[in-house]
């Protein structure tokens, strides 16, 4: 038989019982569907994580210590015309942990201690008030800047600028408010307290080296326009040299796309469990067209009697039943794909514990369900037809 | 000439779990171009299962079988298949039309595994020369049981067999319906030279063709021509 036969006869006898078609259909919908949706949130969760990161400024490294210790002189050796010519400003920060407290409201937070740069390097701009200024580190000051949550935390819709506020009991004078930049990699960037870098050594942290130097926990720097790549390497090479580094080195540097591809390697994952158990579906939605395909041969033995009598050979059915499941599971997935995607699109922007969703659909997605669904149908078409193909012609013949 | 079928010492024994069932014990025939023969004898006398290892449709425990000069009792399922598909027309009792399918596609039906060559016009030909020219659209819950068996008949014809072979092919028609189709066998045999072999426990049947072999728990117990063969007659025989 030619493929268009073939097609032609698969067609007629599936819609030969509308109703049973139907049912079985909506077992591969459901799972081509579900696939869709759910590949698309976990695309969409990747999208908006590499977003997010990207809003940080692209021309960022992180500097972070392995083994040892990270100093302040570490920091402020980076920025070196000779030997960095890539870096053009860095912004090291110290994290402490503490509890905030404005009268009887108080909050538990991260307080960094960073320097002027640090608004430059980092995105940051203030909303009210002012940031840390040079003075303000030189001096030591007890001010603080508030991330737009725990400003709202502490404050309400009050402007907290120029009150007085306490972190791990010491007094600080709110100078400034950021604007708000929602969560990021680095946690909840809204959800900090800033204070002049000087300061959080000498009055919060105080960790120092054995030769005591003041450490400290992350070095930010700027890189030159696109030159990202020359600025990593600079900065290791000085911080090699400083450390008298001959195999291991004590320290990491990642630039802001080794952040945002292991984290897409993470959704990524994410993304790909999401399918899996939404295959799960589809493999039911398979196991469903082999049912209906048993049930199909069983009813149609004597046409297959009448075929074969006719000079049908084994793979002439084997073709036509293979060729029926196949189509039953691609017309569900073709019709699974529609769902779908006004599934992603319904999803996109619903609100689910407290955080928005957003789904981004892609071909790629559809031809993989699509593809999926196929094998789906040929692998659990095969054992029906190979038993359509293995009867007896005198046998199907005289079947009522 | 050489013989369209010829069998020789053909053995068929079933096997029920421990039992031996013998249906065939040694059956040689010959059936040359152009005869019409009949197979006569009481049920379980084995003609059925001689008529479906002749149809290639079942294989011989033993003996050999030669179909226009091929031995074909060792073939396998795609040859077998291939054969019946080219040399052997079926027509059965329960006409074994697809229900879902119009009369056309049901001709058309036995081409879809060979030669499909204008297999429109060749199928619409075939049910022409049954006189169901005017109804080929009609599917065959349509049609009377006789016109069904007339579909069935341009189904084994389209292919041009070697053989048609009618398993008690006026079994479930009236008399009157049974008289056609007697009529369209002997004319297609007559002027087309088609070779048919029809099995039939009616001798009534029987008598229309021109050579009878009885056959009787296996072994063929006569065969004898029919001196003076009756001639069915009906309004078919003068088509419009």
């Amino acid at each position: 038989m030619t493929p268009l036969a073939l097609i032609g006869t698969a067609w007629s006898s599936i819609g030969g019982n509308r109703l049973r078609t139907g049912l079985t259909l909506l077992g591969i919908i459901i799972g081509v569907a579900a696939v869709i949706a759910l590949m698309s949130i976990g695309r969409g969760a990747q999208e908006d994580i590499t977003n997010r990161i990207e809003s940080l400024g692209s021309n960022l490294l992180y500097v972070r210590p392995l083994d040892g210790d990270l100093t302040l002189d570490d920091a402020l050796a980076l920025v070196d015309p000779v030997f960095a010519p890539s870096v053009v400003s860095v912004a090291p920060e110290v994290s402490v942990s503490g509890s905030v407290t404005y009268r009887s409201t108080d909050t538990f937070t991260q307080v960094a201690g960073v320097t002027p740069e640090f608004a430059d390097v980092r995105n940051f701009e203030v909303a009210s008030g002012e940031f840390i200024s040079p003075a303000h580190v030189l001096n030591r000051k007890n001010v603080a800047v508030l991330g737009s949550q725990t400003a709202e935390d502490l404050f309400g819709e009050r402007d907290p600028v120029g009150v007085d506020i306490a972190i791990s009991g010491i007094r600080f004078t709110v100078i400034g408010v950021l604007e708000s930049k929602g969560a990021t990699a680095f946690g909840n960037e809204d959800n900090r307290v800033l204070v002049p870098l000087t300061t959080a050594f000498f009055r919060l942290s105080g960790q120092r080296t054995a030769a005591g130097d003041l450490t400290i926990d992350l070095i930010n720097v700027q890189a030159d326009g696109e030159r990202i790549e020359e600025a990593q390497q600079e900065a290791a090479t000085v911080l090699r040299l400083r450390h008298e580094i001959t195999d291991t080195d004590d320290f990491r540097v990642d630039t802001q796309q080794s952040v945002i591809d292991a984290l897409s390697e993470t959704t990524g994952t994410l993304t790909v469990f999401l399918g899996a158990v939404a295959g799960i579906s589809l493999v039911v939605g398979g196991i469903g067209i082999m049912n209906i395909m048993l049930v199909s041969v069983t009813e149609r033995t004597r046409e297959i009697g009448i075929r074969k009598a006719l000079g049908a050979k084994r793979q002439d059915i084997l073709a036509q039943f293979v060729t029926e499941a196949v189509l039953l599971s691609i017309g569900g997935g073709l019709l699974g794909v529609g769902a779908g995607v006004v599934a992603s699109r319904i999803l996109d922007g619903f609100t689910l514990a407290g955080s928005e969703l957003m789904t981004v659909f892609s071909g790629d997605i559809a031809a993989l369900a699509l593809a999926v669904s196929a094998a789906i149908g040929l692998f659990f078409g095969i054992y029906p037809a190979a038993r359509a193909a293995q009867l007896h012609p005198i046998e199907a013949l005289r079947h009522e | 000439m050489t013989a369209v079928i010829e069998v020789t010492d053909l053995r068929k024994t079933y096997r029920l779990g421990p039992l031996a069932v013998p249906v065939l014990n040694g059956v040689s025939l010959a059936v040359e171009r152009g005869e019409m023969v009949s197979i006569m004898g009481p049920s379980g006398s084995g003609k059925s299962t001689l008529m479906n290892i002749i149809g290639c449709l079942d294989a011989p425990t033993s003996g050999s079988y030669l179909l226009e000069g091929e031995e074909v009792s060792r073939w396998g399922d795609a040859r077998l298949a291939a054969a019946r598909n080219r040399k052997i027309g079926f027509v059965f009792q329960t006409y074994n039309l697809l229900p879902r399918l119009s009369a056309l596609a049901n001709v058309e039906l036995a081409l879809q595994y060979g030669d499909r060559r204008n297999a429109r016009a060749r199928s619409l030909q075939a049910l022409e020369s049954v006189g169901l020219g005017h109804r080929y659209k009609h599917r065959p819950l349509e049609l009377s049981g006789g016109e069904q068996q007339r579909v069935a008949i341009a189904r084994a014809l389209v292919k041009d067999p070697a053989i048609m072979l009618a398993d008690e092919p006026t079994g479930a028609l009236d008399t009157r319906s049974s008289a056609e189709i007697m009529a369209i066998l002997q004319r297609l045999n007559r002027d087309q030279g088609l070779t048919v072999a029809l099995v039939t426990h009616e001798a009534d049947v029987a008598r229309h063709t021109r050579r009878i072999v009885s056959l009787c728990d296996g072994l063929i117990v006569g065969d004898e021509p029919v001196a003076e063969p009756l001639r069915a007659e009906t309004a078919e025989e003068a088509p419009a």
